[in-house]
């Protein structure tokens, strides 16, 4: 997602000014996506220079609001009724560090695996904390990038565990190179390549 | 929720569970305070070459108001851990202590008259009796117990309550969703004075709303003082423990406490 659109979102409900729009955004994404209040103000010189909102003349207290064009409306529309393609995400580091470590040698692919299950299944814990502790039903939105965040770490530990079993069952062939979860993980010698 | 301003939402409240994977050997904190104390045990079926080993020296100390999960693969030992656990089946090896209590020591019925009183067993098919009414399927074990029925229906009254289920009372199994027959044998489970409770994939088959009802009244369950062991291969449902402990070839390759502050997690989420 790009802050442009968060931004776009907010001012559809009505014109704020750029602190109100920090505000706002954080409260929305239940403060998984800190913003300082720099990027709120490149992200609205951006969306002005590019005609989607307009900046209105200054209040009283010297604040200066921005409210949404017609083509913001029309931008907007169109990234709501956007799947988001899946090559726009971030590359999955932890996907590419596991298939590093069968292919290093002496390293322990097991203790990898097993240490980032740890770690992942901990940030579930918090994760679950928090949704046991937020019961407010007007707590919709929050609730629900919590649940996002509660699913993909699910989905790493489970994915993790179809490693471990894929591991335990992987039997390298003879005359190839040892593979290293076996190497290490029986005898501690170094894989030969 | 977030405050006001904007900043990071607060840390949630409940109690920070008292262990870490050290305190999964029986020998941390003091004895008595144990409600389910597992020491080193082992449990083999078969013998010679066939012999399986589905448990291999595992130690587990579960103590009041915390709630372990156990995951791993299939034929790691969870189940098993759990049977023993609740006096179903015997070691080979080790011992098990419920409440201060050896369970080897016991005979048949004061096994039993323990299981009964002490112990609430979740199970995978639920196992409720389908010519009970809800309200008659969980005051049972009371009734079993010499409880006057009078006294067992307002017991179990209570505990269909605590679950949700008050208006439902007199239905049977088969007028009650997937979900409510699995909240009557939690109600069954958590009815009377039951310290230790024991939950063998309660979420089975429901959808995630159900089945997160069905760990929030767990949960709640043991932030009352109970101690909690559940099984489960969904680590969405282990998460809800204080401690998850992996099994894999009836050994616990792993342990796992939440960390202390959950701000860290949640700002470095988003980039």
């Amino acid at each position: 997602m790009s802050i442009r659109h968060g931004l776009l979102a907010l001012l559809e409900r009505g014109q704020m000014y750029g602190y109100q729009l920090r505000a706002a955004f954080e409260e929305s994404t239940g403060s998984t996506w800190p913003l300082n209040i720099g990027q709120v103000y490149t992200t609205l010189s951006r969306l002005e220079r590019d005609g989607l909102v307009r900046s209105l003349p200054e209040s009283a207290s010297g604040q200066r609001p921005y409210e949404i064009t017609d083509a913001g409306r029309a931008d907007l529309a169109l990234w709501f009724a956007t799947p988001i393609s899946r090559t726009d995400r971030p590359r999955d580091e932890l996907a590419i560090k596991l298939a590093l470590a069968l292919t290093t040698p002496g390293v322990d692919v097991r203790s990898v695996v097993q240490t980032q299950r740890t770690a992942t299944m901990r940030a579930l814990q918090e994760l679950t904390r928090l949704k046991y502790s937020s019961d407010n039903p007007d707590d919709l939105p929050w609730r629900l990038v919590l649940d996002a965040m509660v699913f993909h770490a699910e989905a790493e530990v489970r994915w993790l565990d179809h490693c471990e079993s894929s591991l335990v069952r992987h039997r390298p062939p003879a005359a190839g190179p040892t593979p290293l979860s076996e190497a290490v993980g029986h005898s501690g010698e170094e894989a030969r390549r | 929720m977030t405050t006001g301003d904007g900043r990071m939402p607060a840390t949630p409240q409940r109690r920070t569970p008292s262990c870490s994977p050290a305190t999964s050997e029986s020998a941390a904190g003091p004895a008595d305070d144990i409600v389910l104390d597992l020491r080193d045990v082992h449990r083999t079926h078969g013998s010679g070459p066939a012999a399986v080993h589905a448990l291999r020296g595992v130690s587990l100390a579960v103590r009041p108001g915390e709630l372990i999960a156990v995951m791993g693969p299939s034929g790691s030992g969870k189940s098993t851990l759990l049977t023993l656990a609740g006096g179903l089946d015997s070691p080979t090896a080790g011992e098990v202590h419920v409440e201060g209590q050896p369970l080897h020591a016991l005979d048949r019925r004061g096994l039993a008259r323990l299981r009964r009183r002490r112990i609430g067993y979740i199970f995978q098919n639920l196992n409720l009796i389908g010519s009970l009414t809800a309200v008659e399927n969980v005051a049972l074990p009371l009734e079993l117990d010499g409880s006057r029925v009078r006294t067992a229906r307002r017991l179990a009254l209570d505990a269909l309550t605590e679950v949700g289920l008050t208006e439902l009372g007199d239905r049977f199994p088969d007028q009650l969703s997937g979900g409510q027959q699995q909240r009557v044998a939690i109600a069954r489970a958590l009815v009377g004075q039951r310290r230790l409770v024991l939950a063998d994939e309660p979420t089975g088959a429901l959808d995630s709303q159900t089945g997160e009802a069905v760990l929030r009244l767990l949960r709640r369950r043991v932030d009352a003082g109970a101690a909690g062991v559940l099984v489960t291969h969904e680590a969405r449902h282990a998460a809800w423990a204080d401690r998850v402990v992996f099994l894999r070839d009836g050994v616990a390759v792993d342990s796992t406490a939440p960390l202390a502050g959950v701000e860290a997690l949640l700002s470095g989420s988003g980039r």
